[in-house]
């Protein structure tokens, strides 16, 4: 994939038209927007679909017979077969619309609350995203399960011999993503189903950040669960999706109850709906479903492949050129990652160039990026993430590193 | 010695910074204010005296003497550092009422008012409630 060379059809200046947001101005400098890993820009394609919605046919799902709420259901439910046919879900039903990762997550965390018993094992990698650790270590509290970790080594890949150690017949679930917000590693999660599956457990992949790159493939992945969110491809926030193998579906119990999610309800008993209802109880964030749809159809219109390579240009050409600052360390040196820089300047604090940057109108993101206990590892208290998208340039990297020798200059 | 009050020392800051044409020369000052700002005794740079930011540390410690509170302060981060000296200059060596009194507007007059933002967390917020916290104590103790 890295080494495909960006296609002649693909033309950024074109792309960036489709992103109004680009051209504004932040303390009066044009943005240069760095942090898509925290969440990425929407296109006016996505945008128009937002407003079409609000202005045509608003509605309640899955319950009116009305016009309205016909045609609201139909955009929800075609928006799902995207979303099924882009991950390669084998059917709709095992598609499940989210409020984002950790909701999936949590869908995943509170049912096996109830399959797993004292003395199993629950693996985690060291590089997650704290949304990914705090559900196990409340769901191990709860069953008396015990938590491991897959240590990470210093160029940020997970030790995949330590993988090994740590399986058992008594590992129930591994919990890993796909790729490390805080650094970019893109995480060998082929190696660990098969490994997983060897033993009898199940794997839960993170996708979060891989699926604006990557274009997972859930069954030849055979991955157990898939969780993304939409707003970090390009789509509105507060809405995401849970990918399940079925017969793990059919056996978790419901999260939440409420409407949609009931057969027959009498107060004796109350019997379940069927997939995908029994985990999508409420009204659903039915715009959000439908723009997630949208986004997917802007982005495979461009193609994941053109997207990865040409980001990988950008990785190469932001890795080389931040490199050459003198006192500069990057941390996630994997061969196999994602367009993040995650950096430090040798004795200055990540939140003083993050806010000089700001001030030179270009966003990162600084901190411990929701990932404590990387930042334990290399006993830094945070870097600076520059992540990049496919609408971002070489110029804009250019002004990047201009901003962070000035605030070097600044600040030491 | 005359004490000069809360208000005038802010005023005083609020001139200083109107004296600058741009946020880099602002930012440039700030920065050499947190550099020379008198270190915290490193005894009291523990978990005690924290204020965990998400973004940036703070650890802030009051004494009384003579009726009046003085203040040190640190912070793991250069600019967070520079607005500490800041409110320490404010608020350090002015008796508790007076403390429990001021308000914090004149950053927004210098141009740093985001760094106060409570979604910054950078632990400034805290400290300031920190600063307000140990003149309530300190006054309670005098009332006694």
């Amino acid at each position: 994939m890295a080494s495909v060379s960006t296609p002649l059809t693909f033309d950024v200046k074109s792309i960036r038209k489709d992103f109004p947001i680009l051209n504004r101005k932040v303390n009066e400098k044009p943005l240069v927007y760095f942090d898509n890993a925290a969440t990425s820009q929407t296109p006016q394609q996505v945008i128009d679909v937002i407003v079409d919605y609000y202005s045509n046919y608003n509605a309640n799902i899955h319950r009116g017979v009305h016009a309205l709420s016909q045609e609201a259901t139909d955009a929800y439910e075609q928006a799902r077969i995207k979303l099924q046919k882009h991950f390669n879900i084998p059917n709709a039903y095992q598609t499940l619309f989210t409020s984002g990762t950790t909701h999936g997550i949590n869908i995943v965390a509170s049912g096996y609350a109830e399959i797993l018993k004292e003395g199993d094992e629950v693996i985690v990698s060291a590089l997650e995203h704290h949304s990914n650790i705090v559900p196990w270590q409340m769901l191990c509290e709860k069953t008396g399960a015990v938590l491991k970790v897959i240590p990470m080594t210093d160029n940020g890949t997970l030790d995949m011999d330590a993988f090994e150690q740590l399986l058992s017949d008594k590992t129930k679930l591994v919990f890993v993503n796909h790729v490390s917000n805080a650094l970019g590693t893109v995480n060998p999660i082929e190696f660990i189903i098969e490994k997983t599956h060897a033993v009898g457990g199940a794997v839960l992949v993170d996708g979060a950040q891989a699926a604006p790159h990557i274009k997972a493939d859930v069954q030849a992945l055979d991955v157990d669960f898939y969780v993304v969110s939409a707003h970090k491809m390009c789509g509105p926030t507060g809405v995401g999706m849970l990918y399940g193998k079925e017969k793990w579906l059919e056996q978790l119990p419901p999260y939440q109850g409420g409407g949609e999610m009931i057969d027959q309800v009498t107060f004796e008993k109350t019997t379940y709906a069927g997939l995908p209802h029994k985990f999508e109880a409420g009204t659903p964030n039915i715009c959000g479903g439908i723009a997630f749809g949208a986004a997917l159809d802007y982005m495979n219109a461009i193609g994941f492949e053109t997207i990865a390579a040409y980001e990988h240009e950008l990785l190469e050409y932001g890795t080389e050129k931040l490199k050459a600052i003198d006192g500069l360390r990057i941390y996630g040196e994997s061969k196999e990652k994602t367009a993040v820089i995650s950096f430090n300047i040798e004795g200055i604090h990540p939140y003083d160039i993050g806010t000089i940057l700001d001030k030179l109108g270009v966003a990162v993101r600084t901190g411990h990026h929701c990932a404590q206990p990387i930042m334990d590892f290399y006993k830094i208290p945070g870097t600076v993430r520059a992540s990049f998208a496919f609408y971002n340039t070489k110029e804009e990297i250019d002004i990047l590193v201009a901003a962070v020798e000035r605030a070097k200059n600044m600040l030491s | 010695m005359i004490m000069s009050s809360i208000q005038e020392i802010q005023q005083e800051i609020v001139e200083e910074f109107e004296m600058f044409d741009d946020w880099m020369q602002r930012y440039e000052y700030m920065i050499e204010l947190g550099k020379s700002l008198p270190l915290i005794d490193e005894k009291y740079k523990t978990d005690e005296y924290i204020i965990k930011g998400c973004q940036s540390k703070v650890w802030v410690h009051a004494d009384l003497k003579d009726d009046k509170i003085e203040f040190t302060a640190d912070s793991d981060a250069i600019i967070t550092k520079g607005i500490i000296a800041i409110l320490i200059r404010s608020f350090s060596g002015q008796p508790p009422q007076e403390i429990l009194d001021a308000d914090t507007s004149f950053i927004d007059e210098i141009g740093l008012k985001e760094h106060l933002s409570p979604t910054r967390a950078n632990g400034l917020v805290s400290m300031i409630k920190q600063i307000k916290l140990y003149a309530i104590a300190y006054q309670a103790k005098a009332g006694n």
